[in-house]
């Protein structure tokens, strides 16, 4: 084979591994802000509930201490900072998240501000059956200049899993999960713990960075 | 059946193993997870009954009891529930160990130490 067809060959195989290793990789999220502000605390406000289940607040805000504290932040605690906002007046979610920074930081004195929305909660019936389903939003902000950290979307299902081919093993979580699920009355509490983790937990992808108490948290990726 | 088709087999044999082995060594370093950096048992679900409208006594119960636990267990207390117990402490009456709680979550977590300091000085006026 002559010399320039070896190297025409070969730089159409690197051209063509290079677009398939573009397009398997997604885009990565921008941590720039993130980086540099190093955010020790988060005060999480009341979820602002766009759900039709008026319970969904209270749920979602009390699983997100869990997974935030555990990826190594000071997670302000959560009734504490909602009875503070009832004793000033507060008792919407939508009128707390309007609060500007200025004042949350001479309330709260937090490092960052986490906004959270819930998009669905509850029960779906369909012809085969049902699903509990709970979906939510995160925007992290930084409290002293407004500048967004990081946001990020998670959703989660009371019936994952139950009709793929995941195989013996899937099959098996899968009558796992549901035998919790059902044990329970409030499966949809449940399952915004589920969503929650999802959401607010130290993952590759685009989770949320490790903070000052996760061992992770010298090598600065998620 | 010859020796060499044998020898063959063998090589086979110890080859996929060993590729099995690997997979799942892979599959185990993607599954390990970090142990818990705090005790968390009922405090989540205290301050979801506490939403609720549950009562304080019944919390205070369950979460000084906890307390116990994790000191006797030698782990940490999750950020917060100091601060939590303390709010219940200040509901029925029982200041005094609000305040020590709030200087315990303070202690604990310095973090907290502008709102911790503004619900003590609240409690004074």
């Amino acid at each position: 084979m002559p010399i320039a067809s070896t190297r025409f060959f070969s730089t159409a195989v690197l051209t063509f591994a290079a677009f398939l290793a573009g397009c398997a990789a997604p885009k990565a999220y921008d941590y720039s802000a993130f980086k540099q502000a190093k955010p020790r605390s988060i005060l999480v406000l009341p979820p602002v509930n766009e759900s039709l289940d008026i319970k969904a607040t209270h749920s979602l805000l009390s699983h997100s201490s869990r997974p935030l504290a555990e990826a190594g932040y000071y997670v302000l605690p959560v009734a504490l900072v909602d009875e503070t906002f009832r004793q000033n007046g507060l008792t919407q979610a939508d009128d707390m998240h309007a609060v500007d920074l200025k004042k949350l930081n001479e309330i709260f004195g937090a490092d960052a501000v986490l906004y959270l929305r819930v998009k669905r909660y509850g029960a779906t019936y369909y012809v085969l059956g049902s699903a509990t389903v709970v979906e939510a939003e995160a925007r992290l902000i930084d409290a002293r200049t407004g500048t967004l950290l990081w946001d990020g979307t998670a959703r989660a299902s009371s019936e994952e899993g139950k009709n793929n081919n995941a195989g013996l093993v899937g099959l098996l979580i899968t009558a796992v999960v549901q035998q919790v699920l059902s044990s329970v009355t409030d499966q949809s509490h449940d399952v915004a713990g589920i969503a929650s983790h999802r959401l607010l937990s130290v993952r590759a992808g685009n989770g949320l960075l490790p903070g000052p108490r996760h061992p992770a948290y010298a090598d600065g990726k998620p | 059946m010859s020796g060499a088709k044998v020898d063959c087999m063998k090589q086979h044999i110890t080859t996929r193993s060993l590729a099995l082995l690997g997979v799942t060594l892979l599959l185990g370093g993607c599954m390990a997870t970090q142990k818990p950096l705090y005790q968390w048992d009922s405090y989540p679900t205290q301050v979801h009954g506490h939403f609720k409208g549950e009562s304080p006594e019944a919390q205070i119960a369950a979460l000084e009891l906890q307390l116990q636990k994790t000191q006797a267990n030698g782990a940490a207390t999750p950020p917060g529930l100091h601060a939590h117990l303390g709010m219940l402490y200040s509901k029925v009456g029982r200041d005094d160990q609000m305040v020590q709680q709030l200087e315990l979550e303070k202690a604990k977590f310095p973090e907290s130490t502008p709102f911790m300091n503004r619900l003590l000085a609240q409690l004074k006026k």
